[in-house]
């Protein structure tokens, strides 16, 4: 993927975000707050605003990383803005990502909300999303598949690690207040991570590598 | 949904450009979306910022003036302020005596927060944080993201304001702020829910003869549901899970009962009247009190009772004259 797909992938991810908004923000209000899918697509609106023109593909993500952190408040906006920088760093200066860099990069991104949230797997968060999702790339990238497979094996292993989070109950961010009445929900935050890497699958899908 | 609003995504910044008019004491800055102190910076004192998502006013921007915050950062209702708003906010009171920021504890302010510390730094201004955490409602462990900041969130900003303004320095003013978030409690009981404007819906259904014990003030619910009770009652649930946690007996302290928003004055008075009572028969010495909506969830009916151990020192810096929109004695 070059930068105008990765360009693309922020597009896609500002689109249906904001189409699941209604839902997102559903989905927290029995948990939480009820602003997740407002504070997202404000969020991403913001990120597909800051998008540089003819950038590679490291520079696209961290400019739409840092426009995260500034316009979303909340939780969201510096652990998606963490993420996607630290992403955007790991590509460095490439001007094409390959199956391996990219599967770098979403590790990295992993790591990165891991340190800032503080979560672990089981906390139901959006890790819970982000570490099967990983792991499922990585084995498809062991196998050898192609970067639009190894992309729609993470956005599978996130939908996966999000259905598990219904039962958890919540140990990080405002969830973690109900207790045991957390238990129940899909957690919003590991339904909007499966949003954001089902548009990085189409895109990468788009792209027929 | 009806609000007295113009449109939904506009109400934070409508409300700003309110409080800039009816207070021109106060800079507003409706671009960096700050409320700062006219007088700020002032030469040789400490900066006390605080801040969080919109919704609870008058905190944080209505205690914004002599005696308590030079500046506060409004985030969307419900939603925590991001770094860059935190970062003009923390430069525009920084007089080279450093700045403590006065966080509650939600994982979003938390985040914005040390991201705007971080930047500050970057253009060397020292700052020091302070986390507020009194809610007894929530278990505190190492596996939660802890207690929640509310209503205690008054007495920090007020007592560490007091001890900035007398030209404390600026670990002097956060060790101060930290005693008092130690020395506090709260809890809060919803009888309503509250609808956020922007999502047009109550945030969680009560029926009607269904309360809700536990509360933080975001309009999230609380910790389990209960039916409806008498203000005797439900106030003696609050004091006594603040008192389980904190033993209250002989204690002198200082006592917030503190409107939700939707609940009237008068049935606060009626709160404050059984917080009274149960604090004399449990052999607690009430030395100073506040009735009002200060700490508020929009419309949420309810109240919250906060409770802090006092010490001289505290009483005194309590006492001290304050000149802010929304609290204002002595001066």
């Amino acid at each position: 993927m070059n930068g105008a797909a990765l360009a693309d992938f922020v597009r896609r991810a500002a689109e249906v975000v904001t189409a699941d908004a209604d839902r997102l923000t559903r989905l927290d209000a029995a948990i939480g707050d009820g602003d997740h899918g407002l504070n997202l697509s404000r969020g991403f609106a913001a990120a597909v605003e800051a998008l540089p023109e003819g950038a590679p593909p490291g520079k696209v993500l961290i400019a739409a990383g840092r426009a995260i952190v500034s316009k979303t408040g909340g939780a969201s906006g510096p652990l998606y803005g963490t993420a996607l920088r630290q992403a955007g760093k790991t590509m460095g200066d490439a001007e094409e990502v390959d199956a391996a860099l990219l599967g770098a990069a979403l590790r990295s991104a992993l790591e990165a909300v891991q340190e800032l949230g503080q979560a672990a797997e089981g906390d139901k968060t959006m890790v819970d999303a982000l570490i099967p999702a990983v792991g499922a790339y990585q084995a498809a990238l062991g196998r050898s598949e192609s970067l639009a497979q190894c992309a729609r094996a993470a956005a599978e292993g996130a939908e996966e690690g999000a259905e598990a989070t219904v039962p958890m109950r919540a140990r990080k961010g405002r969830a973690s207040y109900l207790g045991e009445r957390s238990t129940g929900h899909l957690d919003p935050g590991a339904a909007s991570t499966v949003l954001v890497l089902h548009a990085l699958a189409a895109v990468a899908a788009g792209e027929g590598s | 949904m009806r609000k007295l609003i113009n449109a939904p995504a506009d109400v934070v910044v409508d409300a700003l450009r309110g409080l800039a008019a009816a207070h021109p004491s106060l800079r507003v800055d409706l671009e960096n979306r700050i409320v700062v102190r006219g007088d700020a910076p002032r030469a040789g004192k400490v900066g006390l910022v605080s801040g969080g998502g919109s919704g609870h006013e008058p905190l944080h921007g209505g205690f914004v003036g002599y005696g308590m915050l030079d500046a506060a950062a409004p985030g969307e209702v419900f939603t925590s302020p991001v770094p860059d708003q935190i970062l003009a906010a923390t430069t525009a009171v920084s007089s080279g005596a450093g700045v403590l920021h006065i966080v509650k504890n939600y994982t979003g302010d938390v985040l914005n927060f040390r991201m705007a510390a971080e930047l500050a730094e970057d253009e060397d201004i020292g700052v020091a944080s302070v986390l507020v955490n009194d809610d007894v409602a929530v278990e505190d462990s190492t596996y939660t993201a802890g207690r929640r900041g509310t209503g205690a969130t008054l007495f920090v900003e007020k007592i560490a304001g007091a001890l900035a303004e007398e030209g404390g320095a600026l670990d002097e003013v956060a060790a101060v702020a930290r005693e008092v978030n130690e020395r506090s409690r709260s809890f809060g009981v919803a009888l309503s829910p509250c609808t956020v404007p922007a999502a047009g819906e109550p945030t969680f259904e009560l029926g009607d003869d269904e309360i809700e014990l536990g509360i933080g003030i975001h309009g999230e619910p609380g910790r389990e549901r209960a039916k409806a009770a008498t203000a005797i009652e439900i106030v003696d649930a609050a004091l006594s899970a603040i008192d389980a946690d904190m033993p209250l007996s002989g204690a002198e302290v200082l006592v917030l009962v503190n409107g939700m928003g939707g609940t009237p004055l008068i049935e606060q008075y009626v709160a404050y009247s059984a917080a009274a009572d149960w604090l004399a028969d449990h052999g607690a010495i009430v030395a100073r009190t506040l009735v009002g909506p200060y700490v508020t969830s929009l419309e949420m009916a309810g109240c919250m009772v906060s409770v802090c151990r006092l010490t001289p020192e505290l009483t005194r810096l309590w006492d001290a004259p304050v000149e802010t929109p929304g609290l204002r004695w002595g001066r």
